[in-house]
């Protein structure tokens, strides 16, 4: 009985917070739209039942998908965007974990705290102050106009490289935590002896240091890819009109067309999008933890 | 059959493998190694043997070249190696916590610093297989660390700093968490190996034993300073110091002082009321001069009545018996308070021995079986 509960307790969890919604979406997704509220048909009434109910709904918006090509270039431009800053992020992310796993012991805790610091402000506050930053005439167009860098000022703000540069900002906790635990495990001696075996710092590092972090780079990775995936606050905050990202795109189908149909659609594949690499990372997480036993 | 003995530390000749040069080793103010002047010559096991702290591991990693000495020089070969950085030296270093790599199955852990030279795959392969079959490995290339146990793991350690033919092989407590009958014998592997592949050891253990068995000299250490090095027969024979003595093995240690009574022979007075001892050394004493008289205690004759015929002869009263199977130990009270260990080996049945507590005994021994220490 016991072990009933025990199971059962995550198993409705998963069921009242995510299959249920899910399939609210799904259905809204195979609806079709009416100026009504909320702004879709069929509604379930008792009157024509349940299978006069069901006959309504239709794979039509999924067509429509296919059809206007906005959607799949938004999706794989959201793809292409989520990976590069997934890979900027690791390559600003893992020199901080190497050095704060290389830092003397009683530094370590205070060097965890500035790097969990910036979650102690609104992140909506941190994307409008970078606004404040990269704007033209925002302080690092200023700084760079007066130690004579350049002439004219930059235009980053609304591009996709501001979006980058948000991401990365935002997500780098999540790659530095990971790859900070996976090194601080590492055994030092594990690098003398691969130097005593011929290995040159360079080398060691490559032979040693990369494989033994890998679970913490691959964890990382899918910390930022994931959620960057989906992401809607940086690219229509940054990004301006010049990005183009799914959640952004999801976002103005549900409030400026009032199309939620289309709009639950768009979720649906997301959604589906996202499974494959969510599970792999579940998989990476579970070789892990084998791997610690 | 003829043995070659093996000193190359007595032929002026020779050439050392490695030559400490008044080395010194700080970290901040504490000072790990003190001024310390060593040769370790080709083919030799060279045991170093102190107690914890005393700056056997930066020793070694001196030798490695994980650590750089503040003052002095190490030579290999006639070389300077201290610019050298580790992986330039052609030595290895097994770990005390033996350093396998874990994501690596143990061939590839064998193979690793092969590749590293750039060897050729086949040679590789049968580099591997010959070190697999040497430490009895074989069933086990495919395995990885974490899947085999801890005598395995510390072989598989030898494996991998032996694969690589190293002029130099260091070895950090190699054997310190094997139990005594799998560390015995591979002790004996290692001399076997040793043998074959004509590679100089450097072995740091706490072990004593370990190091008479398979060292070809000893050295024993103390506060970063080199006390003595010697073979283990005579480190255990002729201890030049108290501390050495004590270190090794168990030791009597009688404080007297000394009057010349012949060619290299000394009385030694020790006690008011008792008579001299009679001890030979070669070392020069002044008379009056304070010495100690070390005596290991296998070297006392213990006996009911008083020998005729001894040097040295001092009665006392057993005060207790350690049975330690093949011989025991009898810890006798001189009139003085001193209590000296005798052994003697157990002929007999343990209810059928000569001597029970408190029985008065007489302890005798030669003149030449203590040696005459200075304080
Ligand atoms: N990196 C270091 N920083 C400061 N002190 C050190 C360092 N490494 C070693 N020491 C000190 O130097 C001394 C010698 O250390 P070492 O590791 O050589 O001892 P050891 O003889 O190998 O001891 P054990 O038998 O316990 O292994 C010790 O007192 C140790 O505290
Ligand atoms: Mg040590």
């Amino acid at each position: 009985m016991r072990r009933f509960f025990l199971i059962a307790t995550p198993y409705t969890w998963l069921l009242l917070l995510f299959l249920v919604p899910f399939a609210i979406v799904v259905k809204i997704s195979l609806s079709d739209t009416a100026l009504a509220i909320p702004p879709y048909v069929p509604k379930f009434s008792w009157d024509e039942g349940i299978g006069a109910y069901f006959s309504q709904l239709d794979f039509e918006n999924f067509v429509f998908l296919t059809e206007d090509d906005l959607y799949w270039k938004a999706y794989l431009s959201s793809f292409k965007i989520a990976t590069i800053s997934t890979l900027l992020t690791l390559l600003v992310g893992y020199p901080i974990a190497y050095g704060m796993a290389r830092s003397a012991p009683e530094w370590r805790p205070t060097l965890m705290m500035l790097v969990i610091l910036p979650f102690w402000t609104s992140f909506l506050i941190r994307v409008y102050a970078w606004m404040g930053i990269l704007s033209n005439e925002g302080y690092l167009n200023q700084l760079l106009l007066w130690t004579g860098v350049i002439d004219t000022p930059l235009t980053i703000l609304n591009t996709n490289t501001a979006v980058y540069i948000g991401i990365v900002y935002t997500y780098l906790p999540f790659m530095i935590l990971p790859i900070y635990s996976a090194l601080e495990r590492l055994d030092e001696s594990l690098i003398e002896a691969a130097e005593d075996l011929g290995c040159s710092r360079l080398s060691a590092f490559w032979l040693v240091t990369i494989p033994l972090s890998k679970t913490g780079i691959i964890a990382g990775c899918f910390l930022v890819f994931i959620p960057a995936l989906g992401e809607f606050v940086i690219p229509s905050l940054l990004g301006g009109s010049n990005s183009l990202m799914i959640g952004k795109v999801l976002w103005e189908e549900f409030f400026s067309n009032r199309d939620w149909p289309v709009a639950s659609a768009v979720a649906v594949i997301l959604l589906l999008i996202l499974v494959i690499p969510i599970v792999l990372f579940q998989r990476n997480q579970q070789k892990e933890q084998e791997a610690e036993q | 059959m003829t043995t070659v003995e093996f000193e190359p530390w007595d032929d002026p000749q020779e050439k050392p493998l490695i030559h400490f040069q008044n080395v010194t080793k700080r970290f901040g103010s504490f000072v790990a190694i003190d001024n310390l002047t060593i040769d370790i010559y080709e083919r030799e096991f060279y045991a170093l043997l102190g107690p914890s702290g005393c700056g056997k591991t930066t020793l070694m990693r001196m030798l490695a070249g994980f650590e750089t000495p503040t003052e002095g020089n190490i030579m290999l070969a006639g070389q300077d190696i201290v610019p050298v950085p580790p992986n330039k030296r052609a030595t290895n270093m097994m770990f005390q916590s033996y350093a396998l790599f874990p994501h690596l199955s143990i061939w590839e852990n064998i193979a690793f610093g092969l590749k590293r030279e750039g060897m050729p795959k086949p040679d590789i392969n049968n580099r591997v297989e010959e070190m697999l079959r040497l430490t009895r490995l074989e069933k086990f290339a495919k395995r990885k660390p974490h899947q085999i146990s801890g005598g395995q793991r510390q072989r598989v350690a030898l494996a991998r700093s032996l694969a690589k033919a190293p002029k130099l092989l260091l070895l950090d407590e190699p054997l310190g968490a094997l139990d005594k009958k799998l560390r015995q014998e591979t002790q004996f592997e290692l001399m076997d190996i040793q043998e074959k592949t004509g590679t100089t050891f450097v072995i740091v253990t706490h072990d004593q034993e370990e190091a008479m068995t398979v060292a070809s000299r000893v050295a024993v250490m103390d506060h970063g300073k080199i006390i003595q090095v010697a073979t283990p027969d005579r480190i255990y024979e002729t201890p030049n110091s108290v501390y050495v003595a004590d270190f090794i093995g168990d030791v009597n240690i009688i404080q007297g002082t000394t009057t010349a009574n012949g060619e290299d022979s000394y009385s030694v007075a020790w006690a008011d009321g008792q008579a001299p001892l009679t001890a030979s050394s070669n070392q020069p004493f002044s008379d009056g001069q304070k010495c100690h008289l070390a005596i290991r205690p296998e070297k006392i004759a213990i006996s009911a009545d008083k020998p005729e015929e001894a040097a040295n002869a001092v009665q006392g009263k057993v005060l207790d018996i350690a049975y330690l199977g093949n011989i025991s130990t009898y810890h006798v009270e001189l009139p003085t308070g001193v209590v000296i260990k005798a052994q003697a080996a157990n002929t007999r049945r343990i209810s059928r021995r000569s001597y029970t507590w408190e029985d008065t005994v007489w302890l005798s021994w030669t003149a030449t079986a203590g040696v005459l220490l200075a304080s």
